[in-house]
């Protein structure tokens, strides 16, 4: 069961390759939310019964809910576009993250030979953390790059399930920065930037070089 | 003592965020620089003590609490200044200043903790904290400089974290789940070297961000640019040493591994790497803030090439870092009254800076001197003995290319230090100069005095807690095969 919903999981990234819209990167957040919450309630389910709790609301308050609602506020109060802008067009995008998830695949199942880790869960941990990470650099406006960063963040929450049921205690804080971070990201700065720069747009943040 | 401290320092904090009132403000400023300093003193007397379950002072972290300690006094009374000249809100003074003992709280914190992941979540804290001081003055650009700090740290630790994350994977395997420093250097010789160098890879890259190395220190310089100078200060001393904390607690698990030549190796690319960015941009800046961002950089560069060969080279390289944050805490806190002078941070518009303040001209000077590692400086030593051990490790060819970028950075630096002090300014309109007192450059000849003393007459103390520091490093100096 934990394996179809990782399955699940990966093939967000192709939609997140070619999600132009910002509603549709929401949406998949959503989703990704929802599939998180299944997987850590199949997984950890030999933990302590608080520390589940804990992590189930994490996963469905904070990431399914929470998250997209602010995300979606800070767009309408800020007047943004609805567009993404990508830099690239959506093929070359498609290919790229194919490759990553492949080159991926193949690097870790080749190195990996030992019982303890579920290999299929560093390979969708790993593809992640690279879809993350260029959702970053292939997006021109500042959302799309707290976005993709979320995206990174649902990364080590899977990585933190493959070592969870042992260690309780980084999978609580992987929690903690998880609140912390996107808590002052999103709640305080993006705002900020929206009060004082009015157009979210990093090439309005070019003027600290040398 | 450790939980009283963190205690009374989080209710300051917390106390501070809300006082509307100056005088309540700076005393408990000097409240807490007295609970840091009783601190410090604390941890020296009790040497490997274990506190609260995740603290323990060995001599690596007492000798930069020290500093911390140290360079956190002088930082106050400038920020004092500061806030007394520019007379800005009280509400921002009191953010600042609540910002401010989080952030030194949160680099004792990483200095002491004995759990890898305790100092990752200080390390963390550093960032929250760094970004409300960066954010001080509240404009377009100080905004810009927040989120790229902001988010390259966020993005940089979250690697950083991924990398504990295989190494508990690793741990796991040789049948452990403790990741306490101890333990993990107990165990280290069993762990599987795959994961070893995936947490290496992803560790280092994550604390690079702190220590102002190659690839992420982008996000450092413009903290440093457009944090106010006292704060400023800070990040190129203590908090590089901070990120160097986290990555030389790593290094010294895989320096009882058979990976260690393999991280080395990394090591070494990022350390040369880090000079000859600090080389190129030197050549071309035009920011004097930015211009010493860069030459700590630089610096790092020379740390780490000094922890890569090992030997007499370890040892000079934690001496290197003590110096290095003498230093350039001396020349930020100028550099902060050379602003007021000139409102401005360009170059260009600095000059003849002789003439409107002589004892801080004076400071720039000496610091100049100092921080470029000519003798008497105490960093010629300390530069020496890193030269010495990246020499016997038969690193020759990289020696003589860091030598000569060293050159270029000394030549770049005393190009735009000696316009700054001696050539005439471009309009610049000299009617309504501020007079900036010597007592304001005081604690500046301190540092500097301390930095040539140490180099030159190293107590005892300080030599063997050195030796204590860097005793999990190889005794013999690397050589590649």
């Amino acid at each position: 069961m934990t394996y179809v919903l990782l399955i699940l999981f990966t093939i967000t990234f192709f939609y997140l390759a070619i999600a132009n819209r910002l509603d549709s990167i929401i949406n998949l957040l959503v989703f990704q939310g929802i599939l998180l919450f299944g997987m850590a309630f199949i997984e950890l389910r030999e933990l302590h019964v608080v520390n589940l709790v804990f992590i189930l609301l994490e996963t469905i308050v904070f990431k399914t809910i929470a998250i997209p609602v602010f995300l979606r506020y800070v767009i309408r109060k800020n007047n943004l576009t609805r567009e993404s802008e990508p830099f690239l067009s959506n093929f070359v995008s498609l290919i790229i993250i194919t490759l990553m998830i492949v080159i991926v695949t193949f690097i870790i199942s080749n190195a990996i030979h030992d019982t303890h880790v579920k290999n299929i869960f560093f390979v969708v941990a790993l593809s992640t953390l690279f879809t993350g990470l260029y959702l970053i650099v292939s997006r021109r406006m500042i959302i799309t790059h707290v976005m993709g960063f979320l995206v990174i963040e649902n990364g080590v929450f899977i990585l933190t399930l493959a070592v969870g049921n042992e260690m309780p205690a980084l999978v609580n804080i992987g929690i903690l920065l998880d609140i912390f971070v996107t808590a002052l990201l999103l709640g305080i700065f993006v705002n900020k930037i929206g009060d004082v720069l009015k157009d979210m747009d990093v090439n309005k943040l070019r003027n600290l070089k040398d | 003592m450790i939980e009283a401290y963190l205690i009374a320092a989080f209710a300051m904090s917390g106390v501070l965020f809300f006082s509307r009132k100056k005088a309540v403000i700076y005393t408990l400023v000097i409240l807490f620089l007295i609970g840091q300093c009783s601190l410090t003193v604390y941890e020296y007397q009790h040497l490997n003590l274990e506190e609260a379950g995740y603290f323990k002072a060995d001599a690596f972290s007492v000798i930069f609490l020290s500093v911390l300690s140290l360079i956190s006094l002088a930082s106050a009374y400038h920020s004092y200044v500061f806030h007394t000249k520019r007379n800005g809100l009280v509400r921002n003074v009191a953010i600042y200043f609540s910002a401010w003992v989080m952030f030194i709280v949160a680099m004792s914190g990483v200095y002491l903790s004995s759990h890898i992941g305790l100092t990752w979540v200080f390390i963390e804290l550093t960032t929250l904290c760094a970004s409300a001081l960066i954010y001080h003055n509240r404009n377009e650009r100080s905004i810009e400089g927040t989120w790229k700090y902001i988010f390259v740290c966020s993005v940089s630790i979250t690697l950083a974290f991924i990398g504990i994350l295989f190494l508990s994977v690793a741990i796991q395997e040789a049948g452990s789940t403790d990741l306490y420093y101890g333990a993990l250097l107990s165990h280290a010789p069993k762990l599987n070297p795959f994961w070893l160098k995936l947490a290496f890879i992803f560790i280092f890259t994550g604390y690079t961000c702190k220590a102002g190395l190659v690839p992420m220190f982008t996000a450092g310089v413009d903290a440093k640019d457009k944090a106010p100078s006292p704060a400023s200060a800070l990040f190129s001393s203590a908090l590089m040493n901070v990120g160097f904390t986290g990555i030389f607690r790593f290094y010294e698990i895989i320096a009882q591994t058979t990976i260690l030549p393999w991280a080395n190796v990394i090591m070494l690319v990022a350390a040369v790497l880090s000079i000859f960015v600090a080389a190129v941009y030197m050549l071309k800046v035009n920011n004097a803030k930015r211009m010493l961002a860069y030459s700590s950089i630089e610096h790092m560069g020379i740390v780490l090439l000094g922890i890569v060969s090992g030997g007499i080279g370890a040892f000079g390289a934690i001496l290197h870092l003590i110096l290095h944050s003498f230093a350039k805490v001396s020349l930020f806190f100028q550099i902060g009254q050379v602003y007021r002078v000139y409102g401005s941070k360009s170059i260009l518009d600095i000059g003849n800076y002789f003439k409107y303040n002589t004892t801080g001209a004076f400071v720039l000077i000496l610091s100049f001197i100092c921080v470029t590692g000519m003798p008497p400086s105490g960093m010629f030593i300390s530069e020496f003995m890193i030269f010495r051990g990246v020499f016997q490790s038969h690193h020759v060819l990289i020696l003589i290319l860091v030598i000569s970028l060293i050159t270029m950075i000394i030549w770049a630096f005393g190009k735009n230090m000696f316009k700054m002090v001696f050539t005439a300014p471009a309009d610049f309109d000299d009617r309504q100069v501020e007079k900036i007192s010597a007592v304001e450059s005081l604690s500046q000849f301190f540092f500097l005095a301390l930095l040539v003393y140490l180099g030159l007459n190293p107590p005892a103390q300080l030599v063997s807690l050195i030796e204590e520091a860097i005793k999990n490093l190889p005794h013999e100096v690397w050589k590649r095969s």
